[in-house]
């Protein structure tokens, strides 16, 4: 390719052009406005947010649901910070986006100039890694390394600092001599352990421990073949939700603090745990000195930096997990695992969520049932995009998801707020999927003056707010740990209905469970949707393991709250 | 203890993300120096951790994870020579200065300057070596030190350094001694 003399600011979206990128979340602002002014003139659909934090939301979602790089853009200062929690959140998910922000000029740095912020110092431990550019010259080659850097190995954000004086200078475009030097990223050595294939073969009751490493890594028929293969059962995590089907003989459900009991109690009873692209993170193994305390443990991970983290691991193995499962099939042999598999059946007994449709409306409505009834009417075929407290937890139950990508959520940093511009991210990536919000009264006051991003980009997103006058999961623990002292929890919002009226959203309120189906039916006619569901007030997520409670020791499920009808 | 041989590239910030590596993961640093090799554009960082076999594997893992990290060394287990070097102002008059000179004599270490009231003096060795040597001067009052910190090196036939330094990309403007920034 010949070289081109250009600006920085053209550089930049020359590259990000190149780059395969063809939209962008962001706000302008004086630092980042020569940026702004050369956008016009390239391919480039800019979705302007309303706050930057849903800039960084939106990169998030679009990269989950498509599993390509996202960018956020904002300007110096306030509108760099804003994009901390967005970055943080993408690093805890290793959700590949690239954040670009501008400066104030390189002659302007240190001096505590109007608008100026350290964010490369801010974001240093919220991103893989940053940059702060004050070269034209530099531009070109930190825009090709930071994509290459967001997607190698474990995804995550990337940020690029860029200075005003950067953005306006001109220099020669040498579009391969920018290249980025990934071959000389130390990838190899990091495996320790035993043979993890002799394990396998000997295991009388393993369990396949399924993460978010499987769906970024694009393994899902692997892990597919190698568990149906073994005959081992699958328990996912959260963020694992849709790397086996939901629907899938072997797949038991979610693991962890919210997970079915049969699910936890076949993770304490076995004698091996393949965990393959998952972290053991505190939610999903309770008290780590009682965890599993009689299997060995196979850990495969793109990131060796996980290994001995949490859990004593006997077999590391560090690599893709599709790659490394389908390098074990070959030499796996044939065990019987039917006792086993029985076994964990038979824990299920009267625990198991059921499709809840034929149970009789006894005048209540629950979340479960919302979730449950949009989970049935959509198919389980939407993209679902939820917030963080009960009601993630709640559509981790009872959305029934058979595709990876369809369920997006803020899993590692619980990010209150992520839903709503996470999920107008998603539908720019995937346009023509039914995307729908599930998220609680409290975050989604967090952020919803993205309605409006929505609404001005015509995008159809159905929302469905579980609004319960709370701050629901806080409520619950204020409820069992906390004597029932609510401490700011209670809390109130606008009339929803209304509010969607405000943004020119087609909106309804559902206050009994006979409204459901229909007013789902008829969002789903409407281009964008906005619905109040007034559910149960003190109405809690079940099972439940205390934080640090033994992964065993579940409080139940008490029927009937949301199993029968003896309510 | 685990001690760690650390290549980086040699840019602003570099220290800055391999700090607030072992800080944000609850690491506690002995001792971290760093200075340049024999390759132009890379150091080379002696760092030095609290922390068993296990949390040295992770150490060396979440070192990887940084880009100007070019190369990772555990060097715990293999014999090394390692030293620190110290220079140590020492109260010294009439009497007192006569039986300094003799330790430091002993400790061959070197008086590096002299005033009518003070002396500096200069050791390198082992840690264990200075901390013996401080303690013995402590009488006579010690005014200051100041310490590098452990710097070490494995012994005979190792190999050399087959690493480079990645190319110099967002490191920033320098600020120069007028008070302006310049972008250089």
């Amino acid at each position: 390719m010949s070289k081109k003399t250009l600006t920085g600011a053209q550089i930049l979206w020359e590259c990000l052009v190149r780059e395969g990128v063809d939209v962008v979340f962001g706000y302008p602002g004086g630092a980042i406005l020569p940026a702004y002014d050369a956008m016009l003139d390239y391919p480039i659909r800019h979705i302007l947010v309303r706050h930057e934090q849903g800039a960084t939301h939106m990169a998030d979602g679009y990269a989950r649901a498509t599993g390509k790089v996202g960018v956020a853009i904002a300007t110096s200062g306030p509108g760099a910070t804003n994009m901390v929690t967005g970055i943080a959140t993408a690093m805890m998910d290793s959700s590949p986006i690239v954040c670009i922000t501008g400066q104030v000029g390189s002659g302007l740095i240190g001096s505590d100039a109007f608008q100026e912020t350290d964010i490369t110092g801010i974001t240093l431990p919220v991103t893989k890694h940053n940059y702060l550019v004050a070269r034209s010259s530099d531009i070109a080659p930190a825009v090709r390394e930071a994509f290459a850097i967001a997607k190698d190995g474990r995804p995550g954000p990337v940020l690029i600092d860029i200075t005003k004086d950067a953005q306006l200078g001109v220099c020669e475009l040498d579009w391969e001599d920018a290249a980025p030097d990934m071959a000389s990223i130390d990838r190899s050595g990091h495996s320790f352990g035993v043979d993890p294939i002799a394990l396998i073969n000997a295991a009388q009751r393993p369990v396949i421990l399924a993460g978010h490493g499987i769906i970024l890594g694009g393994g899902e028929a692997a892990v597919r073949a190698f568990a149906e293969k073994t005959q081992i059962p699958v328990a996912m995590t959260l963020l694992g939700i849709g790397s086996v089907p939901a629907s899938h003989p072997l797949n038991l459900g979610m693991m962890g603090m919210h997970g079915e009991s049969w699910v936890n109690t076949a993770i304490q009873e076995a004698d091996l745990l393949i965990a393959l692209g998952m972290r053991f993170d505190d939610r999903v193994t309770g008290n780590i000195k009682t965890y599993a305390p009689n299997a060995k443990k196979i850990h495969v991970d793109i990131d060796p930096a996980e290994f001995n983290k949490n859990v004593t691991i006997d077999s590391a193995i560090s690599g893709d997990v599709g790659a490394v499962v389908t390098g074990w099939m070959s030499t796996l042999v044939d065990v019987d695992r039917t006792t086993w598999l029985a076994h964990i059946s038979d824990q299920k007994g009267d625990a198991a969520v059921r499709d809840i449709k034929n149970l009789p409306d006894d005048g209540h409505l629950y979340a479960a049932h919302v979730i449950n009834d949009i989970w049935r009417i959509t198919e389980g075929k939407a993209i679902v995009v939820t917030d963080v407290g009960q009601h993630q937890m709640w559509e981790a139950q009872y959305y029934h998801h058979e595709t990876p990508r369809s369920l997006i959520t803020s899993g590692g940093l619980g990010t209150m707020g992520f839903a709503l511009p996470a999920a107008i991210g998603a539908k720019v990536g995937k346009p023509d999927a039914e995307v729908w919000v599930v998220v609680g009264d409290g975050g989604f006051q967090m952020t919803l003056c993205e309605l409006a991003t929505m609404v001005q980009e015509g995008l159809d997103v159905k929302i469905c707010v579980i609004n319960n006058g709370y701050l629901g999961m806080v409520r619950q623990w204020q409820e069992f740990f906390y004597q029932r002292r609510y401490a700011a929890t209670p809390i109130t919002g606008p009339d929803i209905e209304k509010l969607a009226g405000a943004y020119g959203i087609w909106g309804a309120t559902v206050t009994s469970r006979s409204q459901v189906q229909s007013t789902v039916d008829a969002a789903r006619r409407q281009k964008g949707a906005l619905i109040d569901f007034r559910v149960e007030q003190e109405d809690s997520v079940f099972p439940m393991v205390p934080a640090g409670n033994d992964l065993h020791n579940m409080i139940r499920r008490p029927s009937p709250i949301v199993e029968t009808s003896a309510d | 203890m685990q001690t760690f041989a650390v290549y980086v590239d040699n840019k602003p910030g570099v220290l800055n993300r391999v700090s607030s590596l072992f800080r944000r993961r609850a690491f506690n640093i002995e001792s971290l120096t760093v200075g340049h090799t024999e390759v132009s554009g890379l150091s080379r960082m002696t760092i030095v951790v609290n922390t068993d076999e296990r949390g040295a594997r992770l150490v060396e893992a979440n070192l990887y994870k940084l880009l100007p990290v070019r190369r990772v060394d555990n060097i715990t287990r293999v014999p090394t020579i390692g030293r620190d070097l110290a220079m140590i102002k020492v109260q010294a008059t009439g009497d007192a200065r006569t039986q300094v000179m003799q330790l430091v004599d002993v400790y061959r270490a070197r008086i590096v300057d002299v005033s009518p009231e003070t002396l500096v003096i200069e050791t390198t060795g082992t840690e264990d070596k200075i901390d013996s040597l401080l303690e013995v001067l402590r009488p006579y009052g010690v005014i200051e030190m100041v310490r590098t910190g452990r710097v070490e090196m494995v012994r005979g036939t190792s190999q050399a350094i087959t690493v480079a330094p990645s190319r110099g990309i967002g490191d920033g403007p320098t600020r120069t001694a007028d008070g302006g920034a310049i972008s250089v």
